[in-house]
């Protein structure tokens, strides 16, 4: 496709390269000469408000970056949306690392591991259930996949509380499993999604050359179609590692151990503890601040490095909606 | 079934849909199995079992005993958990049409060729969906904060004070600009996916009829991209009404104005890990649960029926 090659420094609108150009590529064609007269102006206007809009949204961003380099002293005497004199990033992510006896660390080793391990898990749950459901029939096909999507409906926090007296009642709070195994298992919208992908996605008669070749069903679901599903896969993987690790009140609930905490609830804590005691421990502050740039930056990293396989994704997840 | 793989029917079943063969039922079940075991016990049993336990109450004499619904006729009834659905409620009118508007607005001024640097917008616009709620309320709390927040200096700056964005009457609207904040670059990112699936003859068309992008946004994309803005809408019923870290982190910079039923959310928390109150807890999760899903039921039966007409 001529836009997918014209354009190299887009390699995140994949969409364009599965789709004959349209006016939204037209800006490609414009810089190709074969400009068309009506579409040809782009608009000043539009791109200014639509940046200032981009500021709203990147200011608080901004502003935690420019605090974390700051001192306490700084933090409060200096203008909060410009750099003092005095770069105090370092000592602030050391002492972020190692307050309390390193447990920040401890909290981002768990938020790593309660993210990834729940994403993994769910991601290969709902693979094989939307490929199940999107290419095989049996009995309650539909009846099953309609109830999972109608818990969708269901609010996760008042899921939580009942996860919560089920799994005090059989011993598993206060453990990692508390947090990775409701996080893998309830996410309707994954299988939902997977389902609608595998069914575009995978042609039959794919399935059906590598049954002809002798192969058995999972392996040609592991070997064949695999690759055809990557872009879903990357997109469920992200969205469920996005949503363990902004996660906040089920492990609230469910963990008592600072040790097992994750960034999300150690953050709150150590603000708590910055707030309660007023000046008393404004030291606290400047690792909640630093803290927090430090949490963001695992996912901002994973949606850069997958983007062009979310973007593909979702635009092909909802082709059937 | 596609032509190609018809003439082989009769010998084998001839693709995996097509496949009635026991064989292939029994490799279906196989395939879900997992995620419907796991499904089963992280949601139904959990339902189930909370259920169960919402009909009992823990007393001084005699433990738990059985109360048949008496907690929810206290649920229906506890003034506390009203209040904290009407603010919910409330919430949802006033924040939810503003988020919806705005990303609807960038989604399609994304989708126009119109943009300069329309990915590198589009990403930060997109970015703080990346960021946890927790850390989000942390920041504009900070942002907000009479102390060391860039907006009462600038006030300061001018002469002027800034309002109190954490007092009684601005936090629900302060709230409100958070999570606008954390989700319209969302919502944007899930409108704009949709308008990139939308095929382009359409456009095509309206273009040869004189039709300028505003007006094909107006009459073409948004009546297209409806289904996918009754989606959001929906989720965004359930993301109000279940608000909780936002107002549980502004309730450590203001404790008085952020009481413990705040939202119904918070209520329900602090019934249970304050108040040890884990039967009613679970009653006030399920009438929460029952509120969420009968709105987003409403809704999509109200923009189901307009749509019709």
């Amino acid at each position: 496709m001529s836009a997918a090659i014209a354009n190299p420094e887009a390699p995140d609108e994949p969409a364009a390269a599965a789709q004959p150009p349209r006016e939204g590529e037209g800006r490609r064609e414009v810089r190709g000469g074969r400009g068309r007269k009506r579409r040809s102006k782009r608009s000043t206007l539009l791109t200014v408000g639509m940046l200032a809009a981009a500021a709203y949204f990147l200011l608080p961003l901004f502003w935690l970056v420019v605090a974390s380099t700051k001192s306490t002293g700084d933090l409060f005497s200096t203008f909060g949306l410009w750099f003092a004199g005095h770069n105090n990033l370092f000592t602030n992510l050391g002492n972020t690392f190692t307050q309390d006896g390193g447990a920040f660390t401890v909290w981002f080793g768990n938020s790593l591991l309660y993210a990834v391990a729940s994403a993994v898990g769910g991601t290969f749950l709902a693979a094989l259930g939307g490929y199940g459901f999107a290419k095989y029939r049996f009995r309650g096909n539909q009846a099953m996949f309609m109830g999972v999507l109608g818990a969708m409906a269901v609010p996760a926090t008042a899921l939580a509380i009942p996860i919560y007296l089920l799994f005090s009642q059989i011993g598993l709070t206060d453990t990692p499993w508390a947090i990775i195994l409701p996080s893998m298992a309830i996410h309707p919208f994954g299988l939902y999604f997977m389902r609608v992908y595998t069914d575009s996605a995978v042609p039959d008669s794919l399935i059906e050359s590598g049954r002809i070749d002798g192969a058995g069903d999972f392996r040609i679901f592991f070997q064949v179609t695999g690759r055809l599903l990557t872009p879903a896969l990357a997109t469920v993987f992200l969205f469920m590692l996005v949503s363990t690790w902004n996660n906040y009140f089920l492990p609230l609930i469910m963990l008592n151990d600072p040790d097992l905490y994750p960034v999300t609830v150690g953050l709150a804590n150590w603000q708590g503890q910055a707030s309660s005691s007023g000046g008393a421990s404004g030291d606290y502050v400047p690792l909640v601040i630093t803290g927090s740039l430090v949490s963001i930056f695992p996912l901002i990293i994973a949606f850069l490095f997958l983007q062009r396989y979310w973007t593909t994704g979702l635009v092909s997840g909802s082709v059937k909606q | 079934m596609s032509a190609d793989t018809a003439p082989r029917a009769a010998a084998a079943p001839r693709t995996a849909k097509g496949g009635k063969g026991p064989r292939y039922a029994r490799t279906g079940y196989l395939f879900v199995a997992p995620f419907m075991v796991a499904f089963t016990a992280m949601f139904l049993v959990p339902l189930a079992y909370a259920a169960w336990f919402s009909l009992f109450r823990e007393q001084m004499i005699g433990g738990n005993v059985f109360v048949g619904l008496d907690n929810y006729t206290r649920a229906f009834t506890d003034p506390r958990l009203i209040q904290g659905l009407g603010r919910v409620g409330l919430f949802f009118l006033i924040q939810v049409p503003l988020m919806m508007a705005l990303a609807l607005f960038f989604a399609l001024a994304l989708d126009t060729a119109l943009l300069r640097l329309s990915r590198t917008i589009r990403l930060a616009i997109f970015m703080p969906y990346a960021v946890p709620s927790v850390v989000a309320a942390l920041m504009w709390g900070f942002l907000y904060g009479p102390d060391f927040g860039p907006l009462a200096q600038l006030a300061e700056r001018i002469g002027a004070t800034a309002p109190d964005f954490l007092g009684a009457d601005l936090m629900l609207g302060s709230i409100a600009n958070i999570v606008t904040w954390e989700f319209t670059g969302y919502n944007m990112i899930l409108l704009y996916a949709a308008l990139r699936a939308i095929p382009t003859e359409l456009y095509e068309a309206a273009s040869v009829d004189g039709a300028g992008p505003w007006r094909t946004a107006w009459s073409i994309k948004i009546p297209l991209l409806r289904p996918a803005i009754v989606l959001c809408m929906v989720f965004s019923v359930i993301g109000s009404f279940q608000l909780f870290n936002e107002p549980s982190i502004m309730r450590t910079l203001a404790p008085n104005v952020i009481v413990a039923d705040y939202t119904p959310n918070l209520y329900a928390y602090n019934l249970a890990f304050v108040g040890q109150e884990y039967n009613y807890a679970a009653a006030v999760s399920f009438v929460l649960g029952f509120v969420i899903m009968a709105g987003s039921y409403v809704f999509m039966l109200a923009t189901n029926r307009r749509s019709r007409s």
